[in-house]
């Protein structure tokens, strides 16, 4: 275990442009120290800001300068203070200069552990690098980050940069941003750094790798291209499944006092004769059968040992084919890398030769691996070139597994050029198709890719782990929604489809579904479900059905004097009809307002929604009645701006679907509101007062596609 | 809720999803299947070219086609059951006793029952017994009323009479060659004998059972389906174009053609497609590829070779009590067990709807070589629900294709919700037919968590040589002489399988013999000796390695030196201990690891473990010896015998 132990030093920026990511960057962070506690108990990390207003590290003492960098712990195994620090990371209020930063965390590093430690020590620095970083005293700022990169490979160190860019902080400074983007690139040619870009919370998530795995070797060897040519190369795995966790068993046998008590289950198999169920056959009275056919062949471990087919360990070459061969959809398992023996520069070479001649050729290397002497079985696969563009990187290959002929079920199906003609799409269907898969784009040109597999995080481990260090807190606590971050993996971008809309409309038009009259079940299917929402309904209902009765039970024994939380909505109408003072009016529709702003923010996955329009529905009523539109309008515009801010969209959706409206002039004539602009409320926090109104139709309009177009 | 849930469906380790997918799925249908063999003379006397550039009859590739079904079957999907009729013979076998047809069965089987190791072994040696124990003839000529055809389907539908139409699918494939099976009969016999015949043919499909017809033609006589069958399959406009489509004019590799045929395509799952809220589609998945393995072990008792029920329990570490309910889980997290319920588990997991979410689309070029983890899954639209869902498909695919882009989507299944990429792909057709079907391919995708950065391992401060262009000039050069022209993915059978295989069928019908397998994997050698290959090959070593590659494969055979060493010491030492007087006056345990590691290593045994390990090994070592020379298992000599 204390092999992999991995020192870190965490260099995060929290400047004031950092503040909008620092939520993200805290989930990150502390994601990782979690997964260090379950995983690398004995990794050492230590922590340090900048852009703080304090400083605080053991240069500023010594040397002076290095300012507004505070080390907010030093290097010392994880721990869960860690992770609480790290869930609530103070803001900064002056811009963050990271390469002082830098130098403060290899201080740390170096103090601690001098020579030792070799490959072990890493930096990560997370910034948006904005911000001028200051003049040295001599030379220029190259010359620096340059002396600092080189003592960085001295010591082997190693760190991996993220630069989070979002789309705000194009505008800004563009001569520091590029002057800093090429400094970030001295560190990646002069050391073993890493610098990655993200412009989107959900690649911040994945641009940090949370889990530190010691790749292993499958294979060290020859790679035979012929008898007498042989290649000496690593083989890696390059894909590997990061699995769910499998946990353990929980017994609550043991005495509640017993402190050693593991609590763990055992499994145990039993094998028991058919005859007498009692007989236990022990291990050395069994045999293993396979089955073929009906029947089922016995072995004895000998005789398969004896028989089984055993390859030498060895890769060979069978020889090179068209890259067009080999179908991406014929890959099948996880990703291998090949690459040249290190230190070996022949071999480096040759790989090279041959990749950078396959790339330009278009040509696969079709290989025989046995990874190990006593592998019961071949692998054939097809190389392909990985050609790196850096000059400290080698050149080297990807090797997917190939299926043999027992692997491929050759189902013939029709030919789409023979399907009846109901069934192929017209020249308008086709062209509203062409617009979709061009216009719904998540790699436009210029800009970042959206979900990258390299940078989209796992979104049911993400969850697990916050759900792991939730429970550690408070046992009883229920599965959090999955975050709005998350959620961009598993739902469409809401920008882009509202950036497409009109293409999206067109689309929808284009192609009508209708349910087979032949399957009946069809209808309810056909129905598209928001998650567990038949549930929730449920849920719904038996609470409506629960208040109706509460409310009865209530029934005005008193005079209402406020709007509670159990039963607003009766509570406002009763203080209406209240006729003693007038001012029970205002106060109504003051304490409704306050208990929907209530019900809407503490929604939990839209839980509370229900209730909340309820509310709305009899505020609405009530205001009409009471000759008091403004109130509710101004309201409603403020809702929905809250809502739009803090990311309760989902809520604005329900009210449109619900046809919550403004009080319009038709309704009550002290309404400034024509009736067309009824449903005017909806606007986009961006978008500024003077195109309000006609971007506020098209909101409604994109409303209507999300829900259905109904 | 809780009670719904598998808890082992939660927890478990998901490896292997998708084939367990694939096989839970053959289980809940069975196929029952009649191959209907036309025997006539016909059969015998057309010939169409074969795989080895000789000619072969119809018979001898409707044959062959068959034979090599079962074999894959038995393998796949051994629960189908099968029957092989032939019609129009000289000798009759059937239950009902009807002239010209001949029911093919061996001992220990039913007519219709799943295949067995001597069904298969014999049915490879029918060609030659055929003549002499069936015969070929005419079963319908002018002047009697006897009807082939018509007994044929009759027998075949009595067969299939077995299991109910609901739990199992029911085919009959008639191989023939004759497509006006009733031309040399005129007038009021002729209309009759037809009109019987397709009576006979609807009432076996009222019954459930699908009726195939893989028909046999040759270059100058095309096989015409309007004459008769298609009335006889109920074929009509688009169905009928589809057919002819689907068989016209690839008669050049026929054996290719019906091998396709004979396997009926089996649905994994249904899935549903969300374009936008509010617009889907329905699409069915296929396991097109998917690795084989060898079969399911059962655990036998080895005196009476009678399966084993295997029974499993919980028991509490803490205090050895058998625990029944399905308990609770819990990870050590902070020095604390944070516990966790099934349900929670579950809602976990639960981070979309069980659908396939469309998110967008991308270029091709973004989908790397690296991005996979498991077989790809094959989607083709069904109308089945929705209508209209086949011609949106389309649409996209055809839009995909052109455009050169994927789909991205999330796939929210209970188990292993991922991102995953739809990849059309267009129809390929060969004179052998449909090489790749039209639809798109799901790629499963994998996250950040699941990349490792290999190369960044490999990085070097002071850069890593890369080719020069004269390097790059060779290697060229050798690209282009070995190639593989023609290299088709599946064209090698996997040789452990089809070893595991051989061996288990020689075992089943106790042959003394084990059969020799030939890997086909293995490098073409006489092919690489050839003299440009050769020169390609020196000259692509002399650009990259100079003139001493020799001396650097000695520097590093030098390093397997210490090994080397290390055996030859332990040979000597060897013989310096009475080890089977150690061994059994148990003083194994007084000698050192060094010493123990003596025997190990002359015996060629592996020296890793501790003490306890590395004594046990030495005794299950001398074991086996002590055993295998008093031959207590006789199989074993066979085996050693055999490579």
């Amino acid at each position: 275990m204390a092999r992999n132990k991995e020192a870190l030093v965490l260099v995060l920026d929290v400047g004031p442009s950092m503040h909008s990511v620092l939520p993200e960057i805290e989930k990150v962070c502390s994601l990782m120290i979690q997964k260090k506690l379950v995983f690398s108990r004995y990794d050492e990390v230590g922590f340090v800001l900048f852009g703080s207003a304090d400083t605080k590290n053991e240069l500023t003492e010594e040397v002076g300068g290095y300012e507004h960098v505070t080390v907010l712990r030093n290097i010392k195994v994880v721990d869960e203070d860690l992770v609480d620090a790290l869930q609530s990371l103070p803001r900064g209020s002056v811009p963050g200069d990271f390469l002082d930063a830098i130098v403060v965390g290899m201080d740390m590093l170096i103090k601690k552990f001098g020579q030792t430690n070799k490959g072990k020590k890493r930096l990560c620095l997370i910034t948006n690098a904005v911000s001028p970083i200051k003049d040295p005293f001599e030379g220029t700022k190259e010359d620096q980050v340059n002396t600092i990169a080189t003592q960085m490979a001295a010591q082997s160190m190693k760190m991996d940069c993220i630069i989070v860019r979002m789309k705000q902080d194009w505008e800004t400074n563009r001569r520091v941003m590029e002057e800093n983007d090429f400094l970030m690139s001295v560190f990646s040619n002069k050391s073993s750094s890493k610098v990655v870009y993200v412009e989107s919370p959900t690649s911040l998530l994945g641009a940090l790798r949370t889990r530190n795995i010691l790749p292993v070797t499958i294979y060290r060897g020859d790679f035979e291209i012929s008898a007498q040519l042989k290649i000496k190369v690593w083989v890696y795995k390059k894909t590997s499944e990061e699995k769910f966790p499998i946990l353990k068993k929980y017994s609550d046998k043991a005495h509640p006092t017993d402190k050693f008590a593991t609590h763990e289950i055992k499994v145990d198999y039993e094998y028991q004769s058919i005859e007498d169920p009692n007989k236990v056959v022990p291990p050395d009275q069994r045999i293993k059968g396979f089955q073929y056919g009906p029947q089922v062949v016995p072995i004895s471990s000998a005789e398969l040992e004896a028989v089984k087919f055993k390859p030498e360990k060895s890769v060979k070459l069978l020889g090179f084919t068209d890259a067009t061969n080999i179908m991406r959809h014929y890959y099948l398992k996880d990703v291998n890398s090949f690459i040249g023996e290190p230190g070996n520069k022949k071999a480096i070479l040759a790989l090279s030769a041959l990749a950078r001649t396959m790339k330009e050729m278009n040509k696969v290397a079709i290989v025989r691996c046995v990874w190990r002497q006593g592998q019961g079985n071949v692998v054939v696969g097809a190389l392909t070139p990985n050609v790196s563009d850096k000059d400290n990187t080698p050149d080297s290959f990807y090797f997917n597994v190939l299926p043999f002929a027992e692997d491929v079920r050759e189902f013939q199906f029709p030919s789409f050029s023979n399907l009846p003609s109901s069934m192929q799409p017209n020249e308008k269907q086709q062209e509203a198709a062409d617009k979709l898969v061009q216009m719904l784009d998540l790699a436009p040109p210029g800009k970042q890719e959206v979900l990258p597999p390299d940078f989209t995080p796992n979104p049911v481990l993400e969850r697990y782990y916050r759900y792991l260090d939730l429970k550690s807190k408070h046992p009883d606590a229920a599965v959090p929604p999955l975050d709005e971050t998350l959620r961009k993996i598993t739902e469409p971008d809401v920008e882009l489809l509202f950036r497409n809309k009109s293409i999206i409309e067109e689309f929808r038009r284009s192609f009508e579904l209708k349910d087979n009259p032949k399957m009946k079940k069809s209808a309810r299917r056909m129905k598209e479900r928001p998650s567990g929402s038949d549930e929730e309904r449920e849920e719904f209902d038996k609470d409506a059905d629960a208040k109706a009765i509460d409310s009865m039970e209530y029934s005005s024994k008193t005079k209402v004097e406020k709007v509670g939380d159990v039963n607003p909505v009766e509570d406002f109408e009763e203080m209406l009809s209240r006729r003693d003072d007038p001012k029970w009016i205002n106060k109504a529709i003051h304490d409704m307002k306050n208990r929907i702003f209530d019900l809407v923010e503490n929604s939990y996955e839209g839980d509370t929604f229900h209730k909340a329009l309820e509310c709305l529905v009899v505020l609405r009523k009530g205001c009409i009645l009471e000759q008091e539109p403004k109130q509710f309008n101004d309201f409603l515009c403020h809702l929905s701006k809250f809502c739009q801010e803090k990311d309760l969209r989902s809520f604005c959706q329900y009210l449109t679907s619900n046809d919550i409206t403004l009080i319009t002039k038709a309704e009550a004539p002290d309404s400034e509101i024509p009736e067309h602009e009824a449903r005017s409320f909806m606007v986009k926090p961006e978008l500024d007062s003077q195109n309000m109104k006609p971007e506020a139709k098209v909101e409604n309009d994109i409303m209507s596609i999300y829900l259905g177009g109904k | 809720m809780s009670m719904e849930l598998d808890p082992d469906e939660v927890f478990g380790d998901e490896e292997d999803d998708p084939e367990t997918e694939f096989f839970k799925e053959r289980e809940a249908t069975k196929e029952l299947l009649v191959y209907l063999v036309d025997a006539s003379p016909k059969m015998f006397s057309t010939t169409c070219p074969s795989d080895d550039e000789k000619t072969a009859t119809h018979f001898q590739v409707a044959i062959n086609s068959i034979a090599q079904s079962l074999k894959s079957q038995i393998i796949n999907r051994s629960y189908d059951e099968v029957s092989i009729c032939f019609f129009n013979t000289r000798e009759k076998k059937n239950l009902q006793d009807l002239s010209g047809i001949y029911v093919f069965n061996v001992p220990e089987r039913e007519d219709l029952d799943r295949p067995t190791a001597r069904l298969i072994k014999e049915f490879d040696l029918i060609e030659e017994r055929f003549a002499k124990d069936i015969g070929s003839k005419y079963g319908i000529v002018p002047g009697s009323r006897e009807n082939s055809l018509y007994n044929a389907l009759w027998v075949a539908q009595a067969l299939l009479r077995k299991g109910s139409a609901k739990t199992a699918d029911k085919r009959i494939l008639l191989f023939t060659n004759e497509d006006d099976p009733f031309g040399n009969l005129k007038g009021v016999v002729k209309v009759d004998m037809m009109r019987t015949t397709l009576q006979r043919a609807k009432d076996a499909q009222d019954l459930g059972i699908a009726i195939e017809l893989l028909p046999l033609s040759q270059p100058d006589d095309e096989f015409n389906v309007s004459l008769f069958y298609a009335d006889l399959l109920g074929l009509e406009g688009d169905d009928l174009a589809q057919f002819k489509a689907l068989v016209g004019e690839r008669f050049e590799d026929l054996k290719d053609q019906l091998r396709k045929r004979i396997f009926k395509k089996r649905r994994v799952r249904r899935l549903r497609l969300v374009i936008f809220n509010g617009l889907s589609i329905e699409l069915n998945t296929y396991a097109l590829i998917r690795p084989t393995n060898p079969g399911r072990i059962t655990w036998l008792d080895s005196m009476t070779n009678l399966p084993l029920k295997i029974e499993r329990s919980f028991i509490c570490a803490d205090t050895a009590a058998i625990i029944q309910e399905p308990p609770k889980r819990f990870q050590s997290y902070k020095n604390e067990n944070i516990m966790f319920s099934v349900a929670e588990l579950s809602e976990v997991k639960r981070v979309s709807t069980g659908h396939l979410r469309l998110l967008g689309f991308k270029p091709l070029t973004c989908l790397k070589d690296y991005h996979n983890l498991k077989p790809a899954t094959f989607v083709f639209p069904s109308d089945e629900e929705v209508i209209g869902g086949t011609c949106l498909f389309v649409a996209l695919h055809r839009s995909m294709v052109r455009l050169k882009r994927f789909a991205v989507a999330f796939y929210g299944s209970s188990s292993h919700p991922q991102l995953v990429a739809l990849v059309a792909q267009e129809e390929i057709m060969t004179s052998s037919g449909q090489v790749e079907p039209p639809g798109m391919h799901l790629i499963y995708l994998p996250y950040s968590d699941d990349i490792r950065p290999i190369e960044e391992l490999h990085t070097d401060p002071n850069s890593v040589p890369h080719a020069t262009d004269d390097q790059i000039k060779k290697a060229s050069a050798l690209v282009k002489r070995i190639d593989l022209k023609d290299f088709s993915v599946c064209q090698f059978a996997n040789p452990a399988l089809q070893r595991h295989y051989a061996v288990l069928q020689a075992l089943a019908l106790d042959e003394d013999e084990m059969p020799e397998i030939k890997d086909e994997t293995l490098p073409d050698e006489e092919g690489m000796a050839r003299p440009g290959i050769v020169k390609a090959l020196e000259e692509f070593k002399l650009s990259v390695y100079g003139e001493n590659y020799e001396e650097e494969d000695s520097n590093i055979e030098g390093k397997v030196e210490p090994t080397r060493k290390r055996k030859a010491n332990a040979m000597k030492e060897y013989g310096n201990y009475d080890w089977a007087d150690l061994a059994d006056n148990g003083k194994l345990k007084d000698l050192t690891v060094v010493e123990l590691k003596y025997y190990l290593g002359a015996h060629n045994l592996p020296v890793t473990g501790k003490k306890e390990v590395l004594i046990s090994r030495i005794l299950t070592h001398m074991d086996s010896l002590g055993a295998s020379s008093y031959g207590w298992h006789p199989c074993i000599e066979i085996f050693a015998q055999c490579p």
